[in-house]
């Protein structure tokens, strides 16, 4: 866990850390909602990487661990309110999976708040700007994750 | 000239070498067939016997085990030089193994709990292996720990996979007929079906349409019965997830899957995709019961990734000295 000393900012730079987090929005609420943001004008942090897909159901666990190990700060899901799925019932999925993958991360070392599961319907712009600000200020606290550091070459990481 | 076979063993707990032994009486025909040129665990050659041989002039090197200090990474790449064939033997040098959990530590943490904190450590001056020991003018060198366990692949070129904890008898005699046949499946092939083991389990009839588990148990705290699908019990069996060609060995003994060959071809992180699998089977709709189904399942990582934690996607647990 990077201590609160080390964050926001890399020692040595003025610059203030810029999480990047990927956003994973179903196609028929959330990214609607965005959509909304967009044309309504709502201006919310541009720290997010929007990636469309048709339901948050189609979000496998694997997708949240490649964009941790990948160098994301944060990965935030966004669904249809529960009932409101476009497919019945790919959100319960989504949140059955969320509640399991989120203590595997925890075990990792992945702080709770860097995964975010949020439903978000079509008609709620504002929330977009609200969940995501909200999110990226966490993160900021945070500090970077480099969940995946690179191991160069194995000999540099032995006792000496 | 018999072709040249060789066997190694890095991290690992001997279970693979026994596997060869299990072979029984068809030891006697892989023998008849093939020259075992180094074997450490059986027959009596050093490394400076494989040193001396001629670069690629061993037909096929099984090395199992996991790759946890630097005697290992040497002797792998010694003997990749050595092989045609390199052979990741059992789940540890797939896939990182049980060892591999120790990603979860670091070196620090781990000879902090083994050389100072556990119960029967007797450690005042506190000791730590080094890689250098002077003893009255004498120099030892040992093998440096690695702060990560990585499998076999991760050091040098893998050419095939043989799976399982430990690879079946069956498993072990196709993949010595396959190299022996001279028919070489492509490179980096897994040796045992691209099917989930769900396919070949003798319950497989008896497995639901539709499963909603409401209750994870743990196989002792169940009467499980012999004919039922063990998912349709409540059990936490990873045969959707995980590679068949085991025999269904577990199954067979009332007890559920736990992963050990892996993933099939589809699938990058085995822990990431069994726990999709298995968390979609929660029979609840709501996030509290959810919660509370799953609180059942006492070792989330523990359990979908027992064999597989250093060649997932995130390969080891951040910690504070890495972050």
């Amino acid at each position: 866990m990077p201590d609160a000393q080390q964050s926001p900012a890399a020692p040595g730079t003025a610059e203030r850390f810029e999480p990047k987090i990927v956003a994973l929005f179903c196609n028929w609420c959330t990214y609607l909602a965005a959509d909304l943001a967009g044309t309504s004008r709502i201006k919310y942090a541009p720290n997010i990487r929007v990636v469309r897909v048709m339901c948050s159901g189609r979000v496998d666990p694997q997708f949240v661990l490649e964009a941790f190990a990948r160098g994301a700060d944060g990965v935030l899901i966004g669904g249809c309110h529960p009932g409101d799925c476009h497919y019945q019932e790919g959100n319960y999925k989504t949140l059955r999976r969320y509640h399991l993958l989120k203590r595997v991360l925890r075990e990792m070392g992945i702080e709770e708040e860097r995964f975010r599961l949020e439903w978000i319907s079509a008609a709620e712009g504002d929330r977009v700007k609200a969940v995501v600000n909200d999110m990226v200020e966490k993160v900021r606290a945070l500090g970077p994750l480099r969940a995946r550091v690179p191991e160069q070459v194995l000999e540099e990481a032995l006792v000496s | 000239m018999k072709p040249k076979v060789a066997f190694y063993w890095c991290a690992a707990c001997g279970g693979c070498e026994e596997a060869v032994v299990d072979l029984a009486e068809k030891i006697l025909e892989v023998v008849a067939a093939v020259d075992i040129v180094f074997w450490p665990v059986a027959l009596d050659f050093k490394y400076a016997d494989v040193e001396a041989m001629a670069d690629g002039s061993i037909l096929a090197c099984f090395i199992n085990g996991a790759i946890r200090n630097t005697e290992q990474q040497e002797i792998a790449r010694l003997l990749r030089r050595k092989s045609r064939l390199v052979l990741a033997f059992g789940s540890c040098a797939q896939l990182g193994g049980i060892p591999g959990l120790a990603n979860l530590w670091d070196r620090q943490s781990i000879f902090q709990a083994v050389y100072s904190e556990a119960p029967s450590t007797v450690n005042p001056e506190g000791v730590l292996p080094a890689r250098e020991y002077q003893d009255n003018g004498h120099r030892v060198r040992l093998p440096g720990f690695f702060d990560t366990v990585s499998a076999l692949d991760d050091v040098i070129d893998v050419d095939y996979y043989v799976p399982g904890c430990p690879p079946t008898p069956k498993i072990l005699a196709d993949a010595v007929a396959t190299l022996l046949s001279g028919k070489l499946p492509p490179k980096g092939a897994v040796l045992a079906p691209d099917r989930a083991l769900c396919e070949e389990c003798p319950r497989k009839d008896a497995k639901p349409e539709k499963l909603a588990i409401t209750e994870f148990k743990r196989p002792h705290q169940a009467l499980i019965e012999r004919d039922k699908c063990l998912l349709a019990q409540g059990l936490l069996c990873l045969g959707p997830a995980t590679r068949g060609g085991c025999e269904a060995r577990c199954i067979n003994g009332n007890m559920p899957c736990t992963g050990c060959f892996g993933p099939t071809s589809r699938v990058h992180d085995f822990g990431g995709k069994a726990l999709s699998g298995l968390a979609s089977l929660v029979g609840s709709n709501d996030a509290g019961e959810i919660a509370r189904i799953l609180e059942k399942i006492p070792d989330p990582l523990g359990t979908f990734y027992r064999y597989s934690l250093p060649a997932s996607l995130l390969g080891r647990k951040r910690t504070p000295a890495r972050a």
